[in-house]
């Protein structure tokens, strides 16, 4: 009979062997796992290519770069000459040419403020937040708007291209977030009036088109304000935007309030903290960080959706590139505006969505309890 | 330091008094006619059968739950519908959860610290330094910038002790402190608890552990459909209960 054994020192954990790890490892376990799974891959990979490739041929290989007008371009592929020689239009709109400085210079505070805050090496992010939210909406207010500090006045009928959807969506953006946590909060609260008041604000918002809600904003309400009082066509198409987008926000917020454990709030009133130190400290990031999907799909939706400003004469990014399709010099080059248009969306509304997915990876603290 | 919010009791008041205690869910009665008297430093340990109205008792002492008659005195503040008065009264009790009902968000040390920061208004060194001192004593100071997470059953309850200690409460409240956890971690806790308890805290346990109360307790309070059955020291309590129904409780489970 065998001997008793007993192990007396723990057994050292190992690194698993390199053919499981990296690009290689990769490769082999989820592509070329046994004959039969590498004959498919390379099928795949055949269909793919034989389907892709008259795309990259029209859009990079036989297309024309480089020049300035309709002559450049052959008539093989893409001429992207279409979108260069308007690049400036469809970035600025209307805007004056000496006063495109304020919105580079804008441009570039946003482009640091977002790269600053969602960095997370960077210090100070409490200042630099505080300055996106209170100093940064009136620096870029008065620098695009003009009219004070010596500054030419450009009304906002002469705002268009992408600065005007990237005004539009951020303001959207920053207006429909806090709105929507108000109303969520709103809605779930004890008093009626409160909630009643929330309630219906989603419920209207929520139940009206987006179209419906531009047109009332730029058509109907100047027939209820005496004329006197001027209001601005992209401010109300703003508020239109804001309230609509927030009873979405709204609405996904509160089913991330559902989520939270009664226990939660409980807890953190044991421990004596008021209303709003309960949800501004405890159930609202917890709240927030489970919806992250959601508001960012809130996000790019309503990005996309800053193109609808068109139909109140509003000129976006689309509907400025769609304005230089009846240019006589250039008829005929539909495709390569609407390819440009949509890469241009693409590009934002996937780099929101990437940004999202590494931040619920970074919040992400174990196992909930 | 003691509770510089309120006038603390005198050392002959009660620390905590129930009178004629009432409470219900819709149309069921599930507190009936509580009256209750906590000394200071009193230990009492509150037993019955599932639906017995003992956790409601314990969660109506820090207005968690609302009763709809009687009197609730705690450290010498009466019970009523102010928000304030109630906030200064769970300023005072510290709670322990079953579920443990830690900030899943916040790390160890963070969930210790929040409410002594933002509730006390304590300087953020100073509340490490008084929770560092707490999760010391509940043994677990090793694991504080850990996340919640993380940690097993046994330790996140012990951190949970942690967090209502570190607002210097007069009175702790134990909701179950020991039902959700695996049967090698309740030792642990319970070795907490009980340390505790010799340090001359006034504490209230719903628990089953039948063990604790014969070491710790002053009283252990028999509760049956919403009423106190029966209130004896633990010697009595368990060696010659009067009524039939503790008699059959204590034999439900004491019996195997």
């Amino acid at each position: 009979m065998a001997e008793m054994a007993t192990r007396i020192e723990m057994i050292e954990a190992r690194r698993p062997p390199d053919l499981r790890r990296g690009v290689l490892g990769w490769l082999r376990a989820n592509l070329f796992d046994g004959p039969r799974n590498s004959v498919i891959t390379l099928c795949v990979l055949a269909v793919l290519g034989w389907g892709l490739w008259p795309l990259v041929q029209w859009a990079l290989i036989d297309a024309d770069w480089l020049g300035s007008t309709r002559e450049a371009c052959s008539g093989e592929g893409a001429c992207w000459v279409f979108i260069s020689a308007r690049f400036e239009t469809i970035v600025y709109g209307f805007y004056p040419e000496a006063a495109r400085w304020r919105v580079d210079t804008v441009f570039m505070m946003l482009g640091l403020l977002i790269a600053w805050l969602a960095i997370p090496r960077l210090p100070a992010k409490r200042w630099v937040g505080l300055f996106a939210l209170v100093g940064f909406p009136v620096v870029a207010y008065v620098l695009l708007l003009g009219g004070h500090f010596g500054l030419m006045a450009v009304p906002t009928r002469e705002w268009g291209g992408l600065m005007l959807t990237l005004t539009v969506a951020v303001v959207g953006i920053v207006g429909s977030l806090p709105l929507g946590v108000v109303l969520a909060l709103g809605r779930r609260s004890r008093m009626p009036l409160v909630r009643g008041v929330c309630v219906v604000f989603i419920e209207f918002w929520r139940g009206v088109p987006l179209i419906t809600v531009l047109f009332m904003a730029s058509v109907m309400l100047p027939l209820f304000v005496p004329n006197e009082v001027e209001f601005d066509k992209l401010l109300r198409a703003l508020i239109g935007i804001m309230f609509f987008w927030s009873a979405y926000m709204a609405e996904v917020v509160r089913g991330g309030l559902q989520a939270i454990p009664k226990g939660q709030e409980e807890a953190a009133k044991a421990l004596g903290m008021g209303y709003w130190r309960r949800m501004g400290l405890i159930v609202l990031p917890q709240a927030l960080k489970l919806v992250i999907p959601g508001i960012v799909n809130t996000f790019i939706a309503l990005f996309k959706d800053t193109s609808l400003v068109l139909i109140i004469g509003l000129f976006d990014l689309l509907a400025i590139i769609r304005s230089g399709l009846t240019d006589s010099n250039w008829l005929g080059f539909a495709t390569e505006g609407y390819v440009f248009a949509a890469l241009m969306f693409w590009v934002f509304c996937f780099s929101m969505s990437r940004y999202s997915q590494y931040i619920e990876r970074r919040l992400h603290t174990g196992h909930r309890n | 330091m003691a509770t510089t919010n309120t006038a603390s009791a005198p050392a002959d008041e009660p620390m905590i008094s129930v009178e004629g205690l009432n409470k219900w869910y819709g149309d069921f009665h599930v507190l009936r006619d509580i009256d209750l008297t906590v000394a200071k430093g009193e230990r009492i340990v509150i037993c019955g059968p599932s639906g017995s109205g003992k956790s409601t008792l314990i969660r109506c002492l820090n207005h968690l739950e609302e009763h709809q008659q009687g009197r609730i005195v705690v450290d010498g503040v009466t019970m009523t519908q102010d928000v304030k008065r109630i906030e200064q009264i769970r300023r005072n009790v510290g709670m322990v959860f079953q579920h443990f009902n830690l900030f899943p968000h916040l790390s160890v040390l963070d969930n210790c610290c929040i409410s002594q920061t933002w509730v006390q208004k304590k300087p953020r060194a100073e509340a490490e330094k008084t929770a560092m001192e707490f999760l010391e004593r509940v043994r677990i100071a090793d694991q504080a910038h850990k996340y919640p997470g993380q940690l097993s059953g046994g330790q996140q309850q012990r951190v949970a002790i942690a967090r209502a200690l570190c607002m210097r409460p007069e009175v702790m409240l134990f909701d179950e402190p020991t039902s959700a956890l695996d049967p090698e971690m309740i030792k642990e806790v319970l070795d907490v608890m009980v340390e505790l308890a010799r340090d001359g805290m006034t504490m209230l346990c719903v628990t089953h552990e039948m063990g604790f109360a014969k070491t710790v307790a002053d009283r252990v309070i028999f509760m049956d459909q919403g009423q106190i059955i029966e209130q004896a020291p633990p010697e009595t309590f368990f060696n010659h209960p009067q009524s039939d129904r503790t008699q059959m409780f204590l034999s439900q489970i004491l019996g195997h």
